[in-house]
């Protein structure tokens, strides 16, 4: 068998055990926080005419992996973060129990309000395999983010 | 028959069996895990913002005036017709599953629509699900001052010939103590207030 056959299908093999493994592995979750923070500097920032945004207009939430929102503000002065007014320094914790859309008016965002989408917890193969597709688009979105905060900042 | 071992008659003859059993209970609400919120908490709790303004039941409506109670604070408008009476009929229900305990817990609505809701209208309103409820108006500038110390947003949109309000749907608790615990989202059970109040009652 030529080597690139065999290099072929080394690839291919791979890509169907990571397949197999995403699919049939039990997911599960070190927390079941998903925290957004505000930095501080983010008040100064935004009286400076720069649009920051922290907090997206929709998150998306799974039932017994990752269910609880927290929301963190390390800024010097109150935020209104997603539904409610938070002091400086101030966390907030809000865990759910059914899947659903909640809406909530969220001034912060140009939409006015934000959108948490909570889905039922990851239970057959192909669930299992779109909740870690899309665990790992939003782990290198959040490391964009941060690598974008840190040039900005 | 070893008479060194104490047979389960004289356990009992010598009150032993009561303390074991009570023993026992104690061991099992020690290994039982802390109630945990409903709501969405609040870490450290801050003080809720006090406001001076027309009660429904006649007198100034201030937070500081159930200070030694549970407050359940809302904001809506008695012209609502989707969220506030969706809102107000569970806080009724809740504070039934409560029982006697409800008479520590004061459920407080401050309108956003000062120009339809004085406060015999609100009283009115408030009465149809429970006559403890207390509503609060006062000027345009008052409540606007209100809601931003609260973090409430209320939006006056025309409808037809007339208006209606899109505004904040959640519900503040606070404790006994006068601090902002927590924040219950719109759509919660009457279940799930019976929890929240029953942890900060018996704090």
């Amino acid at each position: 068998m030529p080597a690139r056959s065999l290099v072929s299908a080394a690839v291919a093999g791979s890509a169907l055990a990571v397949l197999a493994w995403s699919a049939l592995a039990p997911v599960s979750s070190a927390s079941r926080d998903q925290i957004f923070e505000i930095p501080n500097g983010t008040w100064a920032r935004r009286m400076s005419g720069d649009k920051v945004e922290i907090l997206p207009d929709h998150i998306r939430l799974t039932l017994g992996v990752r269910d609880t929102l927290v929301l963190l503000n390390h800024d010097a002065v109150p935020q209104i973060f997603g539904p409610t007014l938070m002091m400086p320094g101030q966390s907030f914790r809000l865990p759910f129990e059914q899947a659903a859309v909640y809406t909530f008016t969220c001034s912060a965002h140009a939409s006015g309000q934000m959108i948490i989408s909570v889905f039922p917890f990851p239970a057959t193969p192909w669930a299992k395999l779109a909740w870690r597709a899309h665990e790992l688009y939003w782990r290198v979105r959040l490391q964009a983010v941060h690598i974008w905060y840190r040039y900005r900042l | 028959m070893n008479d060194a071992w104490p047979t389960s008659g004289s356990i009992a003859r010598r009150g032993l069996a009561p303390a074991l059993l009570s023993l026992l209970l104690l061991e099992a609400s020690a290994a039982a895990p802390p109630a945990a919120f409903k709501a969405g908490t609040f870490d450290p709790p801050r003080p809720a913002p006090d406001f001076s303004l027309q009660g429904s039941d006649g007198q100034e409506l201030r937070i500081g005036r159930f200070r030694g109670k549970v407050v359940l604070l809302a904001f809506g408008y008695s012209s609502c017709t989707a969220v506030c009476p969706v809102t107000l009929a569970t806080f009724a229900a809740a504070r039934r599953k409560l029982g006697a305990t409800a008479a520590d817990i004061q459920v407080i609505y401050v309108t956003v629509d000062p120009q339809r809701d004085v406060p015999e209208r609100l009283k009115r309103f408030l009465g149809t699900f429970d006559h403890t409820f207390i509503g609060g108006t006062g000027s345009e500038a008052q409540l606007a001052a209100v809601r931003e110390a609260y973090g409430v947003t209320a939006k006056k949109i025309p409808y037809e010939n007339s208006y209606t309000y899109a505004h904040s749907s959640f519900t503040y608790l606070i404790d006994r103590r006068g601090r902002i615990r927590a924040l219950m989202p719109y759509g919660h059970s009457p279940d799930d207030y019976a929890n929240d109040l029953t942890i900060l009652l018996q704090e």
